[in-house]
């Protein structure tokens, strides 16, 4: 058993290399301090140097992570990792629906399918802090929360109904990075570490380390919905779920040369 | 054997037996009363879905609904029923929702036990345990967004033995929407938020649109019935005074409780509260439901219609017994004061296909109610403008008649007219669209006409 295990390993080491050679499909971003919509007493956040992927993984991406992994198949998963909506769209262990385009993003993966995917690269899910930082760029700005156009525009996806989108057709941001918002909704490696619980609106409890979604003391800017949306979603979620409207890309850290 | 009726001091002490399904109707429809049926497990499965829907003619919005419906699904219970729900979120749906129920006695609501991702589903129970008319609503992060997108509904919970009999049951909530652009502005409506906060709604209506109570949606009754509607307000914003015009509520259970007032006007409706007004209908004829802070129902939406139709009663009401003109100020165009200039759609219309579209909008809200959906006029007052020698003649000054207004007495096809157009505060685009409407229906000499032909007019 053990042998196995390492063999998979390995082979995840070897491939890697050779089937997601896309260290260059990766861009650095340059961390910062930056306020985020919740955080611990509401501080500022530091957030290091990292570098993202430029698009969220694809189906196509999802396809061959799967054909050398074949533990995490839809079959093959184990419960504790993915419950029944994993992959539920899919027509077979390697085959999504004909109708579907592989550059759509893959959907319906478990937290802990999306974590396996980017340690398998030598990579691994963005933290909530450092995905929140590289999305709140716009095409010129580092941060556009400031901006009218930059809340409206991402509002105007939560409330369209859904359809099929494909990768990297709405303008990169100013880190280089496509997709952050209009396309899915995007796991965190921390996803649940800021809580909105069921009852978002009693979530003013300092002792419990957990902050409102409503009218809370908080939330630094009351006025970010779009923001309080994408916590809600986080919070409503348990790492074995999947969703069909719920991707995911990696990130990788930068060792700086001193 | 359980044969004997016992009365329990403690609605939690009533016993449930059997399981049944509830009956849930979208509005304005009610499910069948509860009577002396025992409390039972009532099973409740409601689906949330975010679905497109119209506001008003032309005004699209994203609607986040319980049950497919704004207000969501009503639901009836008694007390001592144990209600099991299930909240099931559609696949499809972009956000995590909730419900809070102002019936259950528990955390959130229930909020708390019910927080469920698109894809998923949430079951909790809970004993009702206080009789009244409640409102139930999604408690999700940003609440005040969620209840503003149409997420909420009422429910039900009827006293031991039932609430009394009456003729006809209707459900009718009130709610206010926040919109991008403006009242009547076309083109799908994304939330406003900002206007939210500053409680500036550009749409108040009864169920969910503004004409979720009119026309087709109207209530109905006979005369010689009793009414009983179950009044809800969504809000997320504004109280209502709710009143129906040409009646007086013989009957209203304060707030949905057990206080009942007798005699009423017009009933307060505290936003995330309800009421149960009662009255019997003793003459024919519309009676117009109503937020009386009346800008609200004329300029917003919130109006509604109940239809009665039966027998005139000429002890209660007379009707018309006389008719006259009265000029105290000698005959003269009136116009309508207004401090905002108009401002042309932003929208233009593209096509002779799209002129005919939006004409009709405008037709059908500006011109309808004198000049009448199919053109032909009210004899004596209002001039048919189908087939019309009058309107078919003269281009201009059919144009000149809606930009200034008309009076004094004309002759169309042979009948003598003399009443009061008033000045039609629409853009030059709208006059366009609206008299390429008039001149292509009903028989008429299908003359286009475009926005300079209008301004032209405008501007001698």
């Amino acid at each position: 058993m053990k042998t196995r295990v390492f063999s998979l390993f390995l082979m995840c080491l070897v491939f890697q290399s050779i089937m997601f050679g896309q260290a260059k499909d990766m861009v650095l971003i340059e961390g910062s301090r930056y306020l985020p919509l919740y955080g611990r007493d509401s501080t500022v956040v530091a957030v290091k140097d990292f570098k993202m992927d430029m698009y969220p993984v694809s189906i196509k991406d999802y396809e061959t992570f799967l054909k050398e992994n074949p533990k995490w198949r839809k079959s093959q998963v184990k419960g504790l990792f993915a419950d029944k909506s994993y992959l539920s769209n899919w027509e077979s262990d390697l085959k999504m629906n004909d109708f579907v385009n592989p550059n759509s993003p893959i959907t319906n993966v478990s937290w802990f399918a999306a974590k396996a995917y980017c340690e398998c690269q030598d990579k691994r899910l963005p933290t909530v802090d450092e995905w929140e930082y590289a999305a709140m760029a716009d095409e010129t700005t580092k941060d556009a929360r400031v901006k009218p156009e930059y809340n409206a525009r991402i509002l105007a996806w939560y409330e369209e109904p859904r359809k099929e989108y494909i990768i990297g057709e709405s303008p990169k941001n100013v880190w280089g990075v496509y997709d952050l918002h209009g396309l899915v909704w995007e796991w965190t490696l921390d996803f649940n570490s800021v809580l909105i619980t069921g009852e978002s609106r009693k979530d003013t409890d300092t002792d419990s380390n957990l902050f409102c979604g409503s009218a809370s003391i908080n939330a630094t800017d009351l006025m970010n919905y779009a923001a309080f949306m994408r916590y809600a979603i986080r919070g409503s979620l348990q790492a074995k779920n999947s969703m069909k409207n719920l991707g995911f890309r990696c990130v990788k850290d930068v060792e700086k040369l001193k | 054997m359980e044969e004997k009726q016992a009365s329990y001091e403690n609605a939690e002490d009533i016993p449930v037996n059997q399981e049944m399904m509830a009956e849930l109707t979208a509005p304005p429809h009610v499910p069948t009363p509860i009577g002396r049926r025992k409390a039972k497990k009532l099973k409740v499965n409601m689906e949330i879905l975010e679905q497109e829907g119209e506001m008003t003619d032309g005004v699209r919005y994203n609607y986040w609904t319980f049950g497919g419906s704004v207000p969501g699904s009503f639901i009836r219970t008694r007390v001592g029923d144990e209600v099991e729900f299930t909240l099931s979120n559609h696949p499809d749906n972009k956000l995590p929702h909730n419900i809070d129920l102002h019936a259950v006695t528990g955390p959130g609501g229930g909020a708390e036990s019910s927080f469920v991702a698109p894809g998923f589903e949430k079951t909790f129970s809970f004993k009702t345990l206080n009789p009244g008319l409640f409102v139930y609503h999604c408690a999700t992060a940003p609440v005040g967004m969620h209840i503003a997108n149409g997420m909420y509904g009422l429910i039900l919970v009827e006293p031991e033995g039932g609430l009394p009999p009456v003729d006809k049951e209707y459900y009718i909530m009130q709610g206010d929407f926040y919109t991008k652009g403006k009242n009547g502005e076309r083109g799908l409506q994304p939330f406003d938020m900002q206007k939210a906060v500053d409680e500036n709604a550009d749409y108040v209506v009864f169920n969910g649109s503004v004409d979720g109570l009119t026309g087709d949606n109207a209530i109905t009754a006979q005369v010689g019935e009793t009414v009983r509607l179950y009044v809800g307000n969504g809000g997320p914003n504004l109280v209502s005074s709710f009143h129906v015009i040409g009646e007086i509520f013989d009957k209203v259970y304060v707030e949905g409780g057990d206080l009942i007032n007798e005699n009423i006007q017009t009933t307060l409706i505290p936003a995330g509260g309800a009421a149960i007004v009662e009255f019997r209908v003793d003459v024919p004829g519309s009676l117009v439901l109503v937020d009386h802070s009346i800008f609200r129902a004329f300029n917003k939406g919130a109006l509604g219609i109940l239809n009665v139709e039966g027998e005139e009663n000429e002890k209660i009401y007379s009707g018309e017994t006389y008719e006259g003109i009265y000029h105290p100020e000698g005959p003269g165009i009136q116009s309508m004061p207004t401090t905002d200039e108009i401002v042309e759609s932003e929208i233009p219309a593209k096509s002779f296909e799209e002129q005919m579209e939006f004409g009709k909008q405008v037709y059908m809200q500006t011109c309808f109610a004198c000049h009448q959906g199919e053109g032909q006029g009210i004899p004596n007052a209002f001039p048919p403008l189908a087939k019309s020698d009058y309107l078919n003649a003269d281009v201009n000054r059919a144009i000149s008649a809606v930009v200034n207004g008309l009076s004094g007495e004309i002759t169309v096809n042979g009948n003598t007219y003399n009443s009061v157009m008033t000045r039609q505060m629409i853009s030059s685009e709208e006059v366009a669209n609206v008299l390429t409407y008039v001149y292509n229906s009903w028989g008429n000499n299908k003359q286009v006409v475009t926005t300079e032909m209008v301004n032209k007019v405008k501007n001698k």
